[in-house]
């Protein structure tokens, strides 16, 4: 191995900069000429408009323009990306999603108007001036009210709130096996809505060349390409190579920066009206009440097992939560992210699954950190965790017995999935050995003596990412293709730029990618820079989500080397007279194979460049190659988490004593960061498990709308964690990455409620909600008591 | 934020004018709670005077039974300093964060009362005196409800008095989210008296828990505690805890206080 190729802890290139506060952030960015725009935004949850005086406002000093939904009815709304149908084949309700309110509001936060003015202050001062003639309306927040017939419209055009009733699976199949089950055990889980909270706010900068008539876009964004694609195809009817969008340095989106933002067409399109450049950067305060949210599922599952405990048949019925319109990609993830993982880790021959789409007066909610499967593994982890204890079976006993076997890959699941490749058993086998299960009693019984309740949870899981095969996504209602693209460029003098449709925003690509070039061409990092993020550099990308950038965008990046070393090749057997079939390249040498001829990569990167005799009918001059690549399944990375808890029976307070992570994201490209990625996730997972909630009131007023009501993990929350890893290679791609960005945050906060009840269990608490705060844990223990006070 | 006067004293009698001077004006300490309130538009005060110049009011001086504590002193110099009584000292360690505890000032911290906030149940339990320009207010007079004080228009703390305690013990219970207290329970036995104060619980902000001080008075031992009782009528609730919730977690706290300062 070398010390900068696959498999190096290489330290992170990008973090001189970050660290020494070099970073080109969105805010960082001053335009010449720029002027503020800020976004005036409902204070109520539900509303009619029946008139909105501006005229204070534009009067104000130093204001540009104010703009109204009336200014932008005619353009496109917001645009949801991936079409789901209802079980009769019908489309789902897909309301227009205006850049700025059309006569309602449909949740707090909504945005109203725009003032643009010299200053930011400026522009917030005249906001106070704007008179809007608000009619509230009664609001719809809980699912079960929206659905229920009676409950307020947040469309007019979804009757009873209902996005779409979807299902995969056949119903009555799946009864059948239930009809002879020995035992069925039931659950009813909600996996709490969640505020993303990236360290950096959503920010944008719109500006208008109108010498060029280009128009360019500055964005915190995950995709750059995607949002020119949507907002320029969909929202203004820009073209392609008039619009263009940088994503520069931006500070961690777990998924929050994936969609395409009604601020970002805002500014885009006022620019060439005020003939300035817009900059807008969202506070604090706005960005818990305009980023998409996530989680906010409802479910009730039943599992069927015979009497040894072999599951039979899984019937989950869920109730998502679209919030007020539908963000990007916020209906396949309840649906193709979440249903067809139902299967977990497990061999379960029969699965049905039942989705309603719901409508209510809340933010939009889409995709965060793991989107679909960590609500999947959720139910299911809880649901397996359940039937062992009720069946008397060990935790990890029943796993075991369903695990799909290491030697039935490739596997089809009944939820349309097939997986590659895994070994469960052995991330498991890891996984107890690290987390000294076998000493677990002796910790609980000491634990017992300084009046603490010890509990040991379990989560073993399989996620699908990777994503995504555009073929299989495309007969799913996906409407792009999900592949990914990747530049080569070889200068002369042998350096090399790489130009990738990834985005890096906290990941480490600029590490990671480097690497996979140094290991390929055998030169050193610093010869290496990775670009993206401006699709006026990068030709064409998808973007960073779903685990994708290794398994997909580093597959593409694979695929641009493989030409470049094969024309570079044809060059070697040119210059030194071979035949190409003669050559081989190994460690940046050329050489002629049963000779000792040979060129280092910066000679043919020369020679490329100045082809002096260049057979020109044969071999063009220049060394640069474009790949595209396109998945041809998703990547299957799975594991096991141990966590392990104490409970202060007193005060009701959780403390996470051990977590022990040990995942199977195929080959490890940098061990280090792989590392980090699954400690972020863990903090992630531990947070929802046990801190993090956001709550509207009945009137959809944003209970937890700042730091003081919404808890964020902190590093004193957490344990040491225990991380590894095993590796079964992913069989489809070159490289045999699976990918790591999400499985701890997937995997991790099954284990943590699961280990919070086996705590618990002695005193007879059988169930409790995440987040799993003291107040929770205390009403659980006291309801658990009153019935046993009573006997 | 909207625009203001700015005024930087150097002395309280100067303050005292400035503060009159303008038709809304407010002093800013360590600005830790008034500033974010300024810049949510929350407070649009017409002048703002700040006290950070008047050296006068920095510092933490032994009276042999008491210490005085100047107004704008910060709560990490109030955790560092030898001179403070340990309970006290190490209830200015666990306010906010470092960077809260660098700015900060306990002046400001009484001045504001808020209900959650960690300063009041000393105030209260260790029977301080609340020292102004103008007068002296005892603790049991000065903290009138949430966010109310018995401070006049214009009237500005200098110093806080703390007789020293026999034995003294804060325990908070943290909001997970905020890390102020959910609730807090300060028990100190001053010249044989036993005084518990709560803070964090009422609806009406800090409060002195007469019952279990009565409990204490005459066994001051963690089980008396339980012989006491708490009214939960007045208990605050929210998202983070039910006012039952707080009942019970006053007991808790208050027994670890007492098994503390044992
Ligand atoms: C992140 C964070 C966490 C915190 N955690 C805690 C916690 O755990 N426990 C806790 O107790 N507090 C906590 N606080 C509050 C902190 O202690 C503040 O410092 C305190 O409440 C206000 O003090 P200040 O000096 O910043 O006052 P300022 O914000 O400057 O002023 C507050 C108010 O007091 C008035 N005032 C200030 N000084 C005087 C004076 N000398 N005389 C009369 N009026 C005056 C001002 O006019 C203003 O109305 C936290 C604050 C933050 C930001």
């Amino acid at each position: 191995m070398s010390e900068t190729g696959i498999g190096a802890s290489v330290k992170r290139k990008e973090d001189k900069r970050f660290l020494t506060g070099q970073g080109n952030y969105l805010h960082d960015i001053e335009r010449p000429n720029q002027s503020y725009a800020y976004i005036l935004r409902s204070p109520m949850a539900h509303a009619k408009i029946n008139g909105i005086d501006t005229a204070a406002a534009a009067a104000a000093p130093g204001v540009l323009a104010v703009f109204t939904g009336a200014d932008t009815a005619e353009l496109g709304g917001i645009p949801c990306g991936w079409g789901v149908n209802n079980k009769d084949g019908s489309p789902m309700a897909e309301p227009k999603h205006p850049m700025l309110a059309e006569g309602k509001v449909r949740h707090v936060g909504d945005q109203v108007a725009v003032v643009i003015a010299e200053t930011y202050e400026q522009a917030k001062d005249a906001a106070e001036l704007i008179d809007v003639d608000y009619e509230e309306l009664p609001a719809v927040v809980d699912m079960v009210k929206a659905i229920s017939g009676d409950g307020p419209l947040v469309h007019d055009e979804a009757a009873d709130n209902l996005c779409y009733d979807w299902e995969l699976g056949d119903e009555a199949e799946v009864n059948q096996a239930f009809d002879g089950a020995a035992h069925v055990v039931s659950i009813d889980v909600t996996n709490n809505r969640l505020v993303p909270n990236a360290m950096e706010p959503r920010a944008a900068i719109g500006e208008y060349d109108k010498a060029t008539g280009e128009y360019t876009l500055y964005t915190t964004s995950q995709n750059p390409h995607v949002i020119r694609l949507l907002m320029g195809a969909f929202v203004l009817g820009l073209p392609e190579h008039k619009l263009r969008v940088v994503a520069p340095d931006v500070g961690g989106g777990f998924g929050s920066k994936i969609y395409h933002y009604a601020e970002e067409a805002i500014v885009t399109w006022a620019a060439p009206k005020v003939g300035r450049p817009i900059k807008w950067v969202a506070e604090r305060t706005e960005s818990f009440m305009s980023d998409a949210h996530g989680r906010d599922h409802i479910t009730h599952a039943d599992l069927a097992l015979d009497a040894e405990g072999k599951f039979l048949g899984l019937k989950v019925y869920t109730k998502a939560n679209m919030g007020a319109y539908l963000s990007t990609f916020s209906t396949c993830v309840p649906t193709y992210l979440h249903s067809t993982l139902l299967a977990g880790v497990y061999t379960t021959p029969k699965i049905y699954s039942e989705v309603k789409a719901i409508f209510t007066n809340t933010v939009p909610v889409d995709a965060y950190r793991g989107a679909g499967r960590p609500e999947a593994t959720y139910l299911l982890e809880r649901l397996v965790s359940k039937a062992a204890w009720e069946l008397g079976i060990d935790q990890v006993e029943i796993r075991r017995k369903n695990f799909i076997p290491k030697d039935a890959f490739p596997y089809q699941t009944p939820v349309a999935l097939q997986y590659d490749s895994g070994d469960y058993d052995a991330t498991l086998d890891k996984a107890l050995e690290l987390a000294d299960y076998a000493g677990f009693p002796a910790r609980k019984a000491e634990a017992a003596q300084r009046g603490k309740l010890r509990g040991i949870g379990f989560s073993t899981y399989v996620e699908a990412c990777g994503i995504a095969p555009s073929a299989v996504v495309g007969s799913l209602g996906a409407r792009a293709g999900l592949f990914e693209s990747a530049n080569v460029r070889v200068h002369p003098t042998g350096s090399v730029s790489i130009f990738t449709g990834s985005h890096s925003h906290g990941q480490g690509h600029e590490t990671t990618f480097a690497q996979l070039v140094s290991e390929t061409l055998g030169i050193p990092l610093d010869n290496i820079d990775i670009v993206h993020g401006d699709t006026n550099k990068v030709a064409f990308g998808m973007g960073t989500y779903g685990s994708r950038s290794l398994a997909v965008g580093g597959e593409a990046i694979m695929k641009a080397l493989g030409k470049v070393t094969d024309k570079a090749k044809k060059i070697a057997a040119h210059i030194m007279e071979a035949s190409e079939a003669d050559i081989e390249f190994k460690d940046g040498k050329f050489t002629v194979a049963g000779t000792d001829k040979e060129m280092a990569f910066g000679e043919i990167a020369l020679a490329a460049y100045v082809p002096h005799n260049f057979p020109h009918d044969q071999l063009e001059p220049g060394l640069e190659e474009q790949a595209f690549y396109d998945p041809m399944n998703f990547t299957y990375p799975g594991g096991c988490h141990i966590c392990e808890v104490e409970v202060d029976p007193d005060t009701g307070v959780v403390e996470v004593v051990g977590m022990t992570a040990v995942d199977d994201v195929g080959r490890v490209i940098n061990p280090m960061i792989v590392e980090g990625q699954i400690h972020g996730g863990l903090a992630q997972g531990i947070g929802q498990a046990l801190l993090e909630a956001c709550v509207y009131d009945e009137d959809g007023q944003l209970v937890t709308g700042s730091y003081m009501d919404y808890c964020m993990p902190r590093a004193d929350d957490l344990p040491d964690f225990k991380a590894a890893t095993t590796e079964t290679l992913c069989a489809h791609n070159s490289l045999g990455v699976k990918g790591c960005g999400e499985v701890g945050a997937i995997g991790s906060p099954p284990s943590v409620i699961n280990a919070v009840l086996d705590a618990l269990r002695d005193r007879g608490v059988s169930d409790i909600a995440m987040p799993a705060t003291p107040q929770a844990v205390w009403k659980a223990l006291k309801a658990a008591e009153t019935p046993m006070a009573a006997e | 934020m909207h625009d203001f006067q700015y005024h930087k004293p150097s002395s309280v009698a100067d303050a005292v004018a400035a503060l009159g001077s303008g038709e809304d004006a407010t002093l800013v300490a360590g600005g830790m709670t008034l500033i974010p309130t300024l810049k949510q538009r929350l407070a649009a005060p017409s002048d703002l005077v700040d006290l950070s110049g008047v050296a006068d009011l920095v510092g933490v001086r032994d009276k042999g039974d008491h210490v005085e504590i100047g107004a704008m002193t910060t709560h990490a110099a109030v955790a560092a300093s030898p001179d403070v009584p340990g309970c006290l000292a190490e209830l200015a360690g666990n306010i906010g964060d470092a960077q809260v505890r660098n700015r900060g000032t306990i002046g400001g911290s009484v001045a504001n009362n808020d209900p959650t906030a960690c300063y009041p149940s000393a105030c209260l339990a260790l029977n301080a005196t609340i020292v102004t320009n103008s007068r002296e207010i005892a603790a049991d007079d000065y903290f009138t409800g949430m966010f109310e004080t018995a401070l006049e228009e214009g009237e500005i703390i200098t110093a806080i008095r703390f007789p020293k305690p026999e034995a003294g013990k804060y325990m908070k219970f943290e909001n997970p989210a905020s890390r102020y207290a959910l609730v807090g329970v300060f028990v100190a036995k001053t010249g044989g008296q036993v005084r518990v104060a709560v803070t964090g619980a009422g609806q009406d902000g800090v409060f002195r828990a007469t019952d279990i001080e009565s409990a204490l008075s005459s066994n001051f031992s963690p089980d008396a505690v339980d012989s006491s009782t708490i009214d939960v009528d007045g208990l605050n609730g929210d998202i983070h805890a039910s006012a039952e919730y707080r009942q019970h977690l006053i007991g808790v706290m208050a027994k670890r206080a007492v098994a503390a300062c044992a």
